[in-house]
């Protein structure tokens, strides 16, 4: 398995003109082509989002400016949706994260039985995110579910899972827990195993205790690792719709209308175009933010990295 | 570390086996469910004493389900038949913008080139939905209403960037050396590109290509929005099955099985090359 270590990937490129000048815009032009054609959507968004624009009453439809935006700010509902966006995501994100980890610790060593683990726990990740939702939801079935059973088994007799409120926001993030893990240990595994040994085989041989070589050595050689499988994750899971939308359609109640679950529903449901788009750009706005501050961390930390060693 | 307890030994044992059961135990227990009877799946307590049945299967694949208010006509299979159709088409089409345009950024540092692969990149960090919906509105104009081309393209969202970060990856690692000495012997750039530069990153293609397969196959929001019903893939199809067919349960969970089946066997049978192409499109973009 091949992966480019910090070192490898900050090796000067070397610039060669191998054809004509006009020739890398040639090959490019495809992918731009895409890309203004996606572009295109997202400034409609942008401009919909400044508009009371309602399917249902297209003769009032006009420019409000940021009126659609005042009205979320002073609405419960968009701060229940900030509430339970964020909830999801500092959830699903933490136990993966500490999940992942201690999964790729213990599958290090390259054994043959571990490599096949490996492979094993990857297919959940292969699992299309909405079918993965509807299987947990035929194994809380009330009636026949084979979870209700078990649940009823170690004494939680009428465990409601994803119908419940209180426990519904437990029940995806279980679902995203079983699906995306294996994401973060198949990054942190191929982080593990690419790291210099060096440092480990003195720290073994001068008889440093294992904690101490796991949080002194490990964890900061794994941080660059680390924060690019949160980063993803997070991007990921605050936008999550699949899972949410497959099991409950943002209910019971309002208890799991994510972001995204919430857009959709303002649009097909009140018709609603210009909240639901004023609500994704938002989102947009959030996740923006997010990555922005963790490139930049990911940067100080390979630079860390990369004078450490 | 060659200093284990046994004490540890077993915690470590143990550790895995809770793990693995966790993350095995559904798609187990739905391979099962599919070949039950929904008499023996509404037994109380859950049991594994069962004759195994296929008729769960032969219902979905003839298209004749009997249920209690008579019998009704599914299209689970044009569903299977529709996922693998956008599937592959994004892929091909991907790999045909994607390839070329990576190899552009790989090679050659023109002005607005890292613009447009940071845009590409981007759109990774896009809610989805916000392209989506206003595309939902204005596909009727263009004429892309319910056509596999204006899904293809849609798809573009997922495959195209997948396809560039890594194929650029690759084309990074080989050195332009070798490429150059072709290139003085005579041969023109195309004729480098294809006899060079492509086998060399062959592997590195073909990682990128499975996993924007599997992530087009296992994409449920676009066709959600764009798709009616005769176009659309396994993941909408399931869930509009599941509405529909209320109590039975055998054959949703035998729809589920053959929806899941062709990415998890794909995962098992190129299971380097999607590693190798998870870490390195994760690690490098």
């Amino acid at each position: 398995m091949t992966v480019t270590t910090p070192e490898a990937a900050a090796a000067p490129r070397r610039r060669r003109r191998v054809g004509p000048k006009l020739l890398p815009y040639l090959l490019s032009l495809p992918a731009l082509l895409v890309c203004i054609g996606i572009l295109i959507p997202f400034f409609t968004s942008v401009f919909y989002s400044l508009q009371r624009y309602r399917l249902s009453q297209p003769w009032a439809r006009q420019m409000n400016w940021g009126e659609n935006y005042l009205n979320l700010l002073s609405d419960p509902s968009f701060w229940n949706t900030l509430k339970v966006s964020l909830s999801y995501t500092v959830l699903t994100v933490g136990v993966e994260l500490v999940l992942g980890l201690g999964i790729a610790l213990l599958l290090q060593k390259r054994t043959k039985l571990n490599n096949f683990l490996s492979i094993t726990l990857l297919l959940p990740l292969m699992t299309a995110p909405a079918l993965a939702a509807l299987m947990w939801k035929l194994m809380t079935n009330p009636n026949f579910g084979v979870l209700s059973y078990f649940a009823g088994v170690v004494g939680l007799e009428n465990f409601k899972w994803a119908s419940s409120p209180d426990t519904a926001l437990f029940t995806v993030v279980l679902v995203d827990v079983w699906v995306y893990t294996p994401f973060i240990m198949i990054l942190l595994l191929a982080g593990l195993r690419s790291l210099p040994r060096q440092p480990f085989e003195a720290a073994a041989l001068d008889g440093v205790p294992r904690t101490f070589v796991f949080w002194r050595i490990t964890l900061p050689m794994l941080m660059p690792y680390i924060l690019t499988a949160s980063l993803f994750r997070m991007l990921e899971s605050i936008q999550q719709f699949d899972i949410l939308y497959a099991m409950t359609q943002g209910g019971p109640g309002d208890t799991l209308t994510v972001f995204q679950v919430e857009a959709y529903l303002n649009f097909f449901q009140s018709t609603n175009v210009g909240r639901s788009a004023a609500l994704l750009l938002i989102l947009w706005a959030i996740t923006f933010v997010i990555s922005n501050s963790f490139i930049k961390n990911w940067l100080r930390l390979r630079e860390k990295a990369r004078g450490e060693t | 570390m060659e200093h284990t307890s046994i004490l540890e030994r077993l915690l470590r044992a143990a550790a895995l086996t809770v793990i693995v059961v966790f993350f095995m135990f559904p798609i187990v227990w739905i391979l099962l469910m599919s070949v039950q009877t929904n008499a023996t799946i509404l037994s109380d307590p859950p049991t594994l004493a069962f004759t195994p049945t296929l008729s769960n299967y032969t219902a979905l694949i003839t298209g004749q389900l009997d249920t209690q208010a008579g019998s009704l006509n599914i299209e689970f299979m044009q569903n299977l038949g529709n996922s693998a159709i956008l599937s592959v088409c994004s892929v091909v089409v991907a790999l045909l913008l994607g390839v070329p345009a990576a190899y552009a950024f790989a090679r050659h540092r023109f002005r607005g080139s890292e613009d447009i692969a940071f845009t590409l990149l981007s759109f990774r960090f896009a809610p989805p939905l916000l392209v989506v919906l206003p595309l939902s509105l204005y596909f009727q104009d263009i004429g892309l209403a319910d056509t596999y081309i204006g899904l293809i393209w849609v798809y573009q969202l997922i495959c195209l960037p997948l396809i560039l970060w890594i194929v650029r990856g690759y084309f990074e690692d080989i050195s332009p050396d070798i490429e150059h000495a072709y290139r003085i012997s005579g041969h023109s750039w195309l004729a480098t590109f294809r006899k060079i530069a492509l086998p060399l990153a062959g592997p590195g293609i073909a990682a990128a290509g499975l996993l924007a397969f599997i992530f087009a196959w296992n994409n449920f929001v676009f066709a959600l929005v764009l798709a009616s019903a005769d176009k659309q893939p396994v993941t909408v199809g399931a869930l509009a099955f599941v509405t529909a067919s209320g109590i039975q349960y055998g054959q949703i969970a035998a729809a589920i099985v053959l929806a899941i089946a062709p990415t998890l066997a794909l995962a098992i049978y190129a299971q380097r090359y999607l590693v190798e192409g998870l870490s390195l499109g994760a690690v490098k973009g």
